[in-house]
């Protein structure tokens, strides 16, 4: 009962610094912030789809198609913005059903590759095509979130704030639903078919179609975090969804660990803050690709398994003390 | 006689100018301990990688109930009731051993991601792990539920690669070399375990170097050589086949 109550307590604690969080921050801090949280998304669907063990180079792209999808169902046909960004990350989803069809016969490396060019590709209709993309100006202009009241709340989403919010629930809702998928019997199958895919095979696991689950589902997450951006900054053009960005995504998770949920979003986090405030604060901005490499290397050397794995022990080291104190009540009785 | 379950027919398996199976005939019998045995090389893992719909087989059928199952997916052949185990890598050593276990049950509870989220699949979570746990409970493994799977001593982990297979319920369980490295208390148990899976209904095909094991376990044999039938018939009567005799000299002279 006691750690039931212990857990919920935490819970509330956290959601309480995010809550209060944006006001403690400058106005351009809260907009990092807002990025963050999208990036948040971003960077945990992409953990999802490396859960069956293949790396893609073109989830930033399909990030993009999420926002683009987005930005023109409200643009073309007037859709209401929190269903055409669900409708957005469905075209990702459904976009990557199609890839999915080509890329997954091929593994490892030649699926690296494959991804990135099937990313590639999209990108150039993106700039190739003016209608409906706009080519390589993108689309301007796109439609806001519409203000609404909850109660006495108004949520005016050109405030930072407001965004924050909104897209804090969003993003919260997604991980939940992730950390739903991973726990259950599907999730079990996709670690199956990443450590040991021929053996799952024998056991009448269809790999083939859960790799593509796999990559479907965290598309449509990525996706997601696209359209919450595309309604935010208000364009997209072809070079927010660039090899730096995935780069970015790839530094994200492997500083931070992939053994986890929280891993990633661990190491989002933490490079946000490394870029934010040292880099801009020092004017070094410059340097920012020289400084993601160092701190690879660095973390590759001495961090093999990621930050998560300086949480997990933390948290082993909690829960064994708490146990040590149980047990030690115990021995003492019978002991001496 | 009892039925033929499984019908090898006119197989040939060739890699490049190799024909690691070359014409190979032979059935399995509905509840028989069948054994496949040869020399190194003789092309047994290449059989069992062609039943269990790992290659495609050159030529030649394998039927299942008289239905055609060469040339399926693996995953195929698996629903259709033959489960493998592999000679090397029998298990997902960084999971923990329950978790193997219940990878093994997705043939019976097939997981739904819509259900999985929603939390309507419970039953057959709650089923799927007790099957685990009974499974666990007859290999003898059940104390190590929460142990990974790599950390097992090697007798408990060619355990768990069986408990793995077992748990899918197949009718048919091809089985490559589970004595291998095994001391010869470990075979021992291991053998009781195979005679307790047959007095369960399932039919087990299965290669091993070990002939104190296969001429004890065995109802029938079956001899290959250069990927070709040598011979085929009870223990007994293998161990006098003067031809099994010339294949096995200087290498296992103790067939006879
Ligand atoms: N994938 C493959 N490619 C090429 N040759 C193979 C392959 N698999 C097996 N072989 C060859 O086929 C022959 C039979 O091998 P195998 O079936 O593993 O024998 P056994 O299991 O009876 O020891 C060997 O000569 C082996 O080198
Ligand atoms: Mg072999």
């Amino acid at each position: 009962m006691r750690s039931v109550s212990g857990r919920v307590g935490i819970w509330l604690l956290l959601a309480a610094v995010l809550v209060l969080l944006p006001h403690a921050l400058s106005f351009s801090q809260q907009e990092i912030l807002v990025f963050l949280t999208i990036n948040i998304l971003l960077v945990a669907s992409y953990r999802l789809l490396t859960l069956t063990g293949e790396w893609s180079l073109g989830h930033a792209v399909i990030m993009g198609v999420g926002a683009y999808a987005s930005a023109l169902y409200t643009k073309e046909f007037g859709i209401f913005v929190p269903v055409s960004m669900v409708l957005g990350a469905c075209t990702a989803a459904l976009v990557a059903m199609i890839l999915s069809y080509p890329l997954f016969r091929m593994k490892g490396f030649y699926f690296l590759i494959g991804s990135f060019a099937a990313g590639e590709i999209i990108r150039l209709f993106w700039n190739r095509f003016r209608e409906p993309f706009g080519g390589p100006k993108g689309i301007k202009r796109i439609d806001p979130m519409p203000d609404f009241d909850i109660l006495v709340w108004q949520f005016d989403f050109f405030e930072p704030v407001s965004y924050y919010y909104f897209s804090a629930v969003v993003v919260g809702a997604s991980l939940w639903l992730m950390w739903r998928i991973e726990r259950s019997p599907v999730g079990l199958t996709f670690h199956a078919v990443h450590w040991q895919d021929k053996l799952a095979e024998a056991t009448g696991v269809n790999v083939r179609a859960y790799r593509t689950l796999a990559f479907v589902v965290a598309s449509g997450f990525a996706g997601l975090s696209g359209a919450l951006l595309a309604h935010y900054i208000g364009a997209v053009n072809p070079n927010i969804f660039d090899l730096e960005l995935m780069v970015f995504v790839l530094t994200w998770t492997i500083i931070g660990g992939t053994a986890t949920i929280y891993g990633p979003v661990i190491g989002c986090i933490a490079l946000t803050i490394v870029n934010e405030i040292v880099l801009r604060e020092f004017g070094l901005e410059q340097m920012r690709p020289f400084v993601y490499g160092l701190l690879m290397i660095v973390s590759v050397l001495f961090l093999p398994k990621g930050l998560e794995s300086l949480v997990q022990k933390g948290l082993a080291r909690i829960a064994s003390s708490g146990l040590d104190r149980d047990m030690g009540r115990e021995r003492e009785t019978p002991g001496s | 006689m009892s039925a033929k379950l499984l019908e090898v027919s006119d197989l040939c398996m060739r890699f490049g100018g190799l024909a690691a199976v070359d014409n190979l005939s032979f059935a399995v019998e509905k509840g028989a301990i069948h054994g496949v045995i040869g020399p190194n090389g003789a092309g047994k893992t290449t059989t069992f990688n062609v039943i269990s719909g790992f290659y495609k087989p050159t030529a030649g059928t394998v039927r299942l109930r008289g239905e055609t199952i060469s040339g399926l997916r693996m995953y195929e052949v698996a629903r259709r009731g033959i489960v493998r185990t592999f000679q090397h890598s029998t298990l997902f050593s960084e999971m923990t051993v329950l978790e193997n276990v219940l990878v093994g049950t997705h043939l019976n509870y097939r997981p739904n991601i819509f259900a999985a989220i929603v939390g309507w699949d419970s039953d057959d979570r709650r089923a799927a792990r007790a099957k685990s746990e009974e499974t666990l409970e007859f290999f003898g493994l059940l104390e190590r539920a929460g142990d990974r799977a790599g950390d097992l001593p090697h007798g408990h982990q060619r355990a768990l690669g069986l408990a793995i297979a077992m748990v899918a319920r197949p009718e048919v369980m091809l089985l490559d070399e589970p004595f291998t490295g095994m001391n010869p208390e470990e075979t021992n148990s291991m053998m009781s375990l195979m005679f307790k899976l047959r007095d369960n209904g399932v039919t087990i095909l299965i290669v091993e170097h070990d002939m104190h094991a296969i001429m004890g376990i065995c109802d029938v044999i079956t001899v290959m050589n250069f990927g070709k039938l040598l011979a085929k018939g009870r223990p007994d009567e293998i161990r006098r086949d003067p031809a099994v005799i010339e294949a096995y000299l200087g290498s296992a002279r103790d067939v006879a």
